[in-house]
């Protein structure tokens, strides 16, 4: 093993981990921003709103990650009405396919991951702020939403930790993140070995702190579930 | 609003009005017309067996069920509802519910307090966000009931640090923080373990007596005896019996009832 080409690949792969980091964070950020109408959407009994939700999540959840990318990369490009648009200067960039495709792949997950959430909300707790006037909005707002969270959090940890490995796949489409910059690097020295351990230390090393923070969020949203603070 | 929009309650109730009530769930019939009426200052107790539309009749007040059909009047003014098919009857305006629900007080059988906020927080939400009062007046007005109820030194503990007899203490300020019209209890104290729901009756008392009216469903006898002004014995979704407390009590006219009060021997 190659000791010395290990610590010499680190800055450039501390590099593609942040080209990692960018579009795994973008991607999550807006994700859970399309997600949270969805989801409500999806709880809806209206047709109109939960039958096209419906599919949505059916088309992201059922295909891999990979053809998705492909399809946006690789198909959209194909399409003259694409290519004319004002969307183009957007969809030639590889950065913003993984983009736009990470975010619509994340936001069908986390819907589902908040629908389920919204549903677990106890009833009585929704009844009562029926029986106080609350308006559907501000119930939903001031009641459903924010109880959902708490009670989605650890299934939507694993969908963020899911995410971070998903976004290997950006380097088969030209982007050098940290997989990319792995991969660029042992077509150069030859050396799979050393690289992609290294590369997968540093998956781990971000995993870890994913799932630090996320405790932390875990125990900060809690405080009903702490034993009470002494109070005055 | 001309007067046919807002016919008064046929046989009195300026405070409350349910005129033949029909609710069915699926095939099983909860409420059979069932008619009943508050005035002003009333205490009301609802008491039968289990399963006899007692609740129903109460969720029906404030629409947290809609009934099949009948009118019902809060404060002299109807609720607007109008047949939607096979759905049965909708209310015409949420609006309009929603303004009578923020007069109507509920105290449910398992508090339904939010888990996720503190006391003083389930006091002060809906009197900010549904009736806008500004923040300071809202803690104000929260930290006299708590005071009221006794649970002042929690005001910033969270529901599941609290026994069920104070969680359902806390509910009954959270009601109260509305300054309702109305307050409908639904078997406020049937979750509750014995030695808690002495804690509980003496709130409801406590507001029994300042005037203010109130629906009842209750399996205390005694307690119902006690505070109410009017006791309606309900069976098989049908008001069955319905007086003042020493008549129903004491000489019931209808053997149903009899064999009921004679069954728990209150």
């Amino acid at each position: 093993m190659d000791f010395q080409l290990m610590i010499d690949s680190i800055p450039q792969l501390l590099e593609g981990a942040w080209m990692t980091v960018k579009l795994v964070a973008l991607a999550l950020a807006l994700g859970i921003c399309l997600a949270i109408p969805l989801a409500l959407a999806r709880v809806s009994k209206n047709p109109f709103l939960w039958m096209p939700v419906y599919g949505f999540i059916f088309v992201f959840r059922g295909t891999p990650l990979l053809v998705q990318i492909f399809i946006v990369y690789y198909g959209l490009g194909q399409s003259e009405a694409v290519r004319e648009s004002i969307f183009w200067p957007f969809f030639k960039e590889a950065y913003w396919c993984a983009i736009f495709t990470f975010t619509l792949n994340t936001s069908a997950y986390t819907a589902e991951i908040l629908r389920g959430a919204i549903q677990a909300v106890p009833h009585g707790e929704v009844e009562a702020a029926r029986a106080l006037g609350m308006p559907r909005l501000l119930m939903l707002r001031r009641v459903v939403v924010p109880r959902a969270f708490r009670l989605a959090l650890p299934a939507y940890g694993n969908e963020i930790i899911l995410m971070l490995k998903g976004s290997a796949l950006a380097s088969t489409i030209t982007l050098l993140d940290l997989t990319g910059v792995a991969r660029v690097i042992v077509a150069r020295t030859f050396a799979p070995y050393e690289l992609f351990i290294m590369a997968a230390i540093m998956y781990l090393a971000l995993t870890l702190l994913i799932v630090r923070a996320l405790k932390y969020a875990e125990w900060r949203l809690s405080p009903h579930l702490r034993p009470p603070r002494h109070s005055k | 609003m001309t007067e046919d929009e807002n016919p008064p309650p046929p046989n009195g109730g300026s405070a409350l009005a349910v005129e033949d009530l029909h609710k069915s769930f699926g095939k099983l019939e909860v409420l059979k017309g069932v008619s009943a009426s508050a005035e002003e200052g009333d205490v009301v107790s609802i008491i039968g067996a289990s399963g006899s539309g007692k609740s129903t009749m109460l969720r029906c007040i404030n629409l947290l069920e809609t009934p099949d059909s009948g009118r019902i009047w809060v404060g002299g003014e109807l609720i607007r509802m109008k047949q939607a098919g096979r759905r049965g009857l909708v209310p015409e305006s949420q609006r309009q519910v929603d303004r009578i629900r923020s007069t109507v007080g509920m105290v449910f059988q398992s508090f339904n307090l939010w888990t996720h906020m503190t006391v003083m927080q389930n006091l002060v939400e809906a009197p900010i966000h549904v009736l806008k009062l500004p923040k300071v007046e809202a803690h104000e007005r929260a930290e006299s009931l708590l005071q009221r109820v006794g649970l002042i030194d929690k005001r910033d503990h969270y529901p599941a640090h609290l026994s069920g007899g104070q969680q359902q203490r806390a509910a009954i300020a959270r009601a109260l923080a509305m300054e309702p019209q109305l307050m409908l209890f639904d078997e406020p104290t049937s979750a509750l373990d014995p030695e808690l729901v002495g804690e509980v009756l003496k709130v409801i008392r406590d507001i029994a007596e300042e005037g203010r009216t109130m629906m009842i469903v209750t399996h205390e006898m005694a307690f119902a005896r006690e505070v109410s002004s009017k006791v309606i014995f309900l069976h098989d979704g049908l008001v069955e019996e319905e007086g003042p407390p020493e008549q129903l009590f004491n000489a019931p006219s209808s053997e149903r009832c009899r064999q009921f009060l004679a069954a728990g021997e209150y």
